[in-house]
């Protein structure tokens, strides 16, 4: 049997049993029966398995004396304080890069699905509406002018997708990128100039409520907001009063503030595609993230550097 | 409004396209080719592509000279009895690549995401109750192959390289200028790539091109996408390979039996059905209308016809003006 490990997300079944091969796999408890859990289990516990939008609580890491490395299934580990994880001597990884494809694959199908509102053309069909008549014009999304907040890695890939649809890019962030494309330092100003705006910056204290009134209304009635972030980033209440007055065009959305719910407003509008947070959720991505988790828990327990560390 | 040329419209038109129609011609609309009857004076149509103009309907319009399609496609006009009457055919052509190609690569991604089956799960409330929705397949790891690599294909290749997946082609000659691998026939390509696009041109020689034999060459991990027209796939065998997963999803713009969707296809999750839209933006509809105007607008001025179909170009020629 080897080290003791908690589970706290679901993984795919084929990296579930090759984790249970070489761990001792203890399942997170509904919860109710958590604080017995953690009574019963707690000592010993030397690996944690969590998700990016689920992390782990200070309160959690305390309470597991013997921690050593926590194993994000998942890019994001805003979820996490890095401070504690640091004082409290825990180790702490993510699974970058693999994932980065298809979250932008995710956003830019977002753009296409938003301005050619293919979702709401597929409820057409299946309502039975077609026979009375077509659905209504849409809008290009080709040739338009794109905004990316944050071009690290996935911004980086959605750029790169975009250069296939004749348009314009620029680009914020807290940093100029030595890239052909646009920096302006403020998202506002960027927001402005765009038709289409992509949020792909990590989430943090300084990205929290980035995309504020302000934002959206610089994007406009024309505009249209994608993000595949965190839904942290954008100010949620904002937005849905911008598009439920129209003064934002549309957005796409995959992620959102307090998941899974998600504001019944946005529920009744047919200019938003909604997603539920199904960036990376692909077999081939969750696959590959799995197996870099492994390699991280693997190599931490080996002794070895770490493949993706963050702490 | 004598002394005008008359001027029939099928389908229907835009407040655009009616305003510019009117104010060139005298105009009379009929919604199909059916509601047509004998009229002498009729000149020009322009259609929307969606009712067969035959022989039928040019012997009721014996003056008939020039047939405009709002539309690349003209599978839905015999123009090879148009050709032997002497009657000249124009379409739209090119001004609708990018608006086809955004689409297609939308309705791809769409097909491989499953945005339409991930937002009812999330509009259902089933996210909300603890339901995750299952992973969907990806673009990665995907080869595309491109059925029909024409002005359309083209553009929907340019897309797609700038999301890095290998991409092969079929067409009845090697494009030299493309990059991509090309492939004698249907079944080749098919065998060759797990993600099929089809643009082939509609019509009697591609008439189920897209049959069984093909479709299991795509495989179980097989995604077909058609843009085209719905005579180009076998919609029978096309169910029963969805349905027995001999291929994994299909996402769907055109059918054999337009605006009609037959109840199989809807009882399918991972199938996008949409209800023919390709081109469907203010901004390529206004184009495209605007293009076939032109075009009997030339014509009845007395100039050339901007964009005739291939077939009519010997036809192409104005003859002398009648007075």
């Amino acid at each position: 049997m080897g080290p003791k490990l908690l589970q706290l997300c679901t993984l795919l079944p084929s990296t579930h049993d090759k984790l249970a091969a070489h761990y001792e796999v203890h399942q997170w408890p509904a919860e109710a029966a958590r604080e017995e859990w953690l009574r019963d289990n707690a000592s010993g516990v030397r690996a944690v398995v969590t998700g990016g939008h689920l992390g782990i609580t200070n309160e959690m890491i305390d309470r597991l004396p013997d921690l050593g490395i926590v194993a994000i299934n998942g890019v994001g580990y805003d979820r996490v304080d890095l401070d504690h994880a640091k004082a409290a001597g825990v180790r702490l990884t993510n699974t970058p890069d693999v994932l980065t494809d298809d979250v932008a694959d995710l956003a830019v199908a977002l753009m296409l699905n938003v301005m050619r509102r293919l979702p709401a053309a597929d409820r057409h069909v299946r309502d039975g509406l077609w026979p009375h008549g077509p659905q209504a014009l849409t809008r290009r999304a080709s040739g338009r002018r794109y905004g990316i907040v944050g071009l690290g890695r996935i911004g980086h890939a959605i750029a790169e997708r975009l250069a296939g649809f004749g348009g314009r890019i620029a680009y914020s962030g807290p940093n100029r990128k030595p890239v052909d494309h646009d920096y302006h330092a403020d998202v506002a100003a960027l927001a402005a100039k765009s038709d289409v705006l992509f949020v792909a910056t990590a989430a943090s204290a300084a990205t929290r409520a980035l995309i504020d009134r302000a934002v959206l209304d610089a994007l406009g009635p024309e505009g249209v907001l994608i993000n595949v972030a965190r839904g942290s980033v954008i100010d949620e209440d904002a937005l849905v009063a911008a598009l439920a007055e129209g003064r934002l065009g549309g957005a796409g959305l995959d992620v959102f503030v307090d998941e899974p719910h998600v504001p019944e407003t946005l529920l009744g509008l047919e200019n938003v595609v909604l997603a539920p947070h199904v960036g990376s959720a692909t077999r081939e991505t969750r696959e590959a993230m799995g197996n870099l988790m492994l390699d991280n828990l693997d190599a931490f327990f080996a002794g070895r550097p770490l493949p993706t560390p963050v702490v | 409004m004598s002394g005008r040329v008359r001027v029939l419209t099928l389908g229907d038109m835009g407040a655009d396209e009616e305003k510019a129609l009117g104010a060139h011609f005298d105009v009379v609309a009929a919604a199909d080719a059916g509601a047509v009857g004998r009229d002498e004076a009729v000149r020009g149509i322009v259609t929307r592509g969606r009712t067969p103009i035959n022989a039928a309907l040019m012997d009721r319009l014996p003056n008939l000279e020039a047939v405009a399609t709002i539309s690349v496609g003209y599978d839905s006009i015999d123009v090879a009895e148009a050709v032997r009457r002497g009657i000249v055919v124009s379409h739209t052509p090119d001004v609708l690549n990018d608006e086809m190609a955004d689409f297609t690569v939308g309705l791809l991604l769409a097909t491989l995401r499953r945005f339409p089956a991930a937002e009812r799960h999330l509009r259902a409330g089933r996210w909300r109750n603890g339901e995750e929705f299952p992973y969907s397949p990806s673009l990665r790891g995907r080869t595309v192959g491109i059925a029909g690599m024409g002005r359309i294909g083209g553009v929907i290749a340019r897309r797609l390289e700038a999301f890095d997946v290998p991409i092969a082609y079929f067409a009845r000659s090697p494009r030299p200028a493309s990059p991509h691998t090309y492939h004698d026939s249907l079944l080749s390509l098919a065998s060759a790539c797990d993600t099929l696009i089809v643009v082939l041109p509609g019509g009697a020689t591609t008439r189920h091109a897209i049959d069984a034999e093909i479709l299991k060459a795509l495989g179980p991990d097989g995604v077909l996408i058609n843009v085209a027209r719905g005579s180009v796939v076998d919609e029978t065998a096309l169910v029963e390979a969805l349905q027995r997963g001999e291929i994994l999803a299909a996402g769907l713009d055109v059918f054999a039996d337009e605006p009609r969707v037959p109840d199989a296809l809807l009882a399918l999750e991972q199938v996008v059905l949409l209800p023919h839209v390709g081109t469907a933006t203010h901004h390529t509809r206004g184009r495209m209308g605007q293009l076939a105007i032109d075009n009997v607008i030339a014509w009845f001025d007395g100039r050339d016809i901007l964009t005739p179909v291939p077939e009519c170009a010997g036809l192409d020629r104005r003859r002398p003006a009648r007075t």
